[in-house]
């Protein structure tokens, strides 16, 4: 007989916005779950070597691998209660999930839920993108940055956002020579000073080029790359090949967003927060009453604002759980939405204001 | 343009490097840092206010080269690796202060290869000093000898083998 696991509330996934969630729900005296599939807490950030932009109150300067040690130890003092190496599988209508630890079934259940799953990279679609060498970058950096592994000797990048910046730097901290980087758009899509921080290292950034074509036996040994025009084609006659083992994709990422399909939220399709996202409040708080949203699978951003974001849920969370001093739980909510605001105020924060205002205009219509 | 390239243009350059006649006084910050983002622990590590007050965490940072000591607390906290200081009050050579996450680590007295934005040999460097304090969360900061004509161009280096 399986039996019921029942708590105040379930955050799932236990990166850099369900931390802070369980964290804030845990405060406030609630009983917590936190599940995460993975063996140790801290999602993404576990292997995040460089040092976070951001604010101070978002442990700016620090590296993200160093706050996701802070954060878990937080959490594990606040009491709450971490399954790791733990899967997610189903949400059912009883408010009810079922998980999947250790090769068996638990079933749990919970008051008030925070998602936090993340996102999964896209991959790219051209000739022999099967073959091994070509990575994702989130599995370059997991066996270089937490296995110690070196990936190849010699890698092309694609895609001059700060996934890809980032990589190639530390593919060249790791020890392996990065030949270039390529980007289909015309413009530098990641942070300037990441950009100029690999130029120095002698990398190339080519903007308006594109991968054709990956070429090798058993494994990747060359691959061509080729100019494109305004509709992104390729141009015939500016390819140019590359002699590497490691061709290394960062081309984006598309919200977690399974559990909440399956949970019954409305969703909704822009394109700027990375795909599918659901609808929600300003709470965080989405169409089915008591599920949170916060971090990537509500829109692909950053750590800073998904940390901003588990904040609120979980507080908000816990609001409607009865927890917590209501006027301290809403002073603490009202600072969190302002940080949130500020961090996006910005340029670079454009993208996002303009997504979250088209999932909006998107929700009232219909 | 750097927004193509990653490399700062000369106008870029213009606008935040401090005059000559400063440099020539002594250590001084150089903040190549040309985009708005949400970013600003130049600002709240620097202990002698030289880094304006961010209004907004996605100003670009303004430092008054007049007030700054060019003591480099700076460089190793900011995330972009954008802040070098600049010395130029020697007589023979220019003092460049660069930070720097990779191995090997020179010693000091060294000579290696002093790059430029893009990476090219500029010239010859001797390694003056290496700063690794606790602090500095192992990003070191390298000092490099150079010639005065390298003093704003070379913004890192590498170690090669002795020849
Ligand atoms: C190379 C790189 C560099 C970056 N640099 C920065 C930076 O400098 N500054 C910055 O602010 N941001 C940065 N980011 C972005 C940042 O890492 C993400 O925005 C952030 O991690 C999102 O947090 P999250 O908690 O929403 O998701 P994640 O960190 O992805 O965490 C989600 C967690 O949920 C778990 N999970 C998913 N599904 C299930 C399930 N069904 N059951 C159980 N567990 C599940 C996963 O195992 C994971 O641990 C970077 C990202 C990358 C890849
Ligand atoms: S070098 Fe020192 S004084 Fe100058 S801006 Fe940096 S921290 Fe401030
Ligand atoms: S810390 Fe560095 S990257 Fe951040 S705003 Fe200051 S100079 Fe720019």
């Amino acid at each position: 007989m399986i039996s019921l696991r029942a708590y105040d509330a379930i955050v799932i996934g236990g990166g850099p916005a369900g931390l802070p969630a369980a964290i804030e729900l845990a405060s406030c005296g609630a009983k917590v779950a936190m599940i995460d599939r993975e063996d140790r807490l801290g999602g993404q950030l576990t292997k995040q070597t460089h040092m976070f932009f951001g604010s101070q109150s978002q442990r700016a300067g620090t590296r993200g691998v160093d706050i996701a040690g802070i954060l878990a130890k937080e959490a594990l003092e606040k009491g709450v209660e971490v399954y790791l190496g733990a899967t997610v599988l189903g949400y059912y209508d009883d408010r009810v999930i079922a998980v999947e630890k250790d090769e068996r079934f638990i079933k749990m259940k919970a008051t008030a839920y925070v998602v936090a799953t993340g996102a999964s990279e896209k991959m790219l679609a051209f000739p022999n993108n099967d073959l091994p060498g070509v990575y994702g970058a989130g599995a370059i950096q997991t066996l270089m940055n937490v296995h110690g592994v070196m990936p190849g000797k010699r890698a092309l990048m694609v895609g001059a956002g700060n996934i890809g910046l980032i990589i190639s730097y530390q593919l060249v901290q790791a020890g392996v020579e990065v030949a270039a980087i390529v980007e289909a758009a015309p413009r530098i899509g990641g942070y300037w000073v990441h950009a100029s921080k690999v130029r120095r290292l002698g990398i190339p950034v080519l903007t308006s080029h594109t991968v054709t074509q990956v070429h090798g036996t058993d494994a990747v040994e060359r691959v061509t790359v080729a100019r494109v025009d305004d509709s992104w084609s390729p141009v015939p006659g500016t390819e140019r090949d590359f002699d590497v083992d490691v061709v290394g994709l960062a081309v984006g990422l598309s919200p977690l967003t399974e559990l909440l399909w399956q949970a019954g939220c409305a969703m909704r399709f822009v394109p700027a927060l990375g795909g599918h996202v659901p609808v929600r409040n300003e709470n965080l708080e989405t169409s089915v009453d008591g599920l949170f949203v916060a971090g990537d699978v509500a829109g692909v951003e950053e750590a800073s604002s998904a940390m901003l974001e588990g904040r609120l849920a979980g507080l908000a969370a816990a609001l409607k759980l009865g927890r917590g001093s209501v006027t301290g739980v809403m002073k603490a909510m009202e600072e969190a939405r302002l940080e949130l605001e500020s961090l996006r105020a910005g340029p670079v924060g454009d993208k996002i204001r303009k997504g979250l205002e088209a999932l909006a205009r998107e929700a009232m219509a219909s | 343009m750097i927004e193509n390239t990653g490399v700062a243009t000369k106008e870029d350059l213009a606008q935040v490097e401090p005059s000559l006649e400063r440099r020539e006084k002594g250590p001084v910050a150089v903040f190549e840092c040309f985009q708005e983002i949400p970013c600003n622990p130049c600002y709240t590590s620097c202990r002698v206010g030289a880094v304006e007050e961010f209004k907004d965490i996605n100003d670009l940072p303004h430092v008054d080269h007049d007030r700054c000591t060019g003591c480099g607390v700076c460089i190793s906290h900011c995330p972009g690796l954008a802040i070098f200081v600049v010395d130029q009050s020697h007589q023979d050579y220019a003092v460049v202060r660069v930070p720097y996450e990779f191995l090997p680590v020179p010693s000091e007295g060294q000579e290696v290869d002093a790059l430029d934005r893009e990476g090219n040999v500029v010239c010859r460097a001797r390694v003056r000093k290496v700063q690794n304090a606790k602090s500095q969360d192992k990003t070191l900061v390298v000092w490099l000898e150079v010639p005065h004509e390298a003093a704003m161009t070379a913004r890192n280096f590498r170690v090669v083998k002795d020849r």
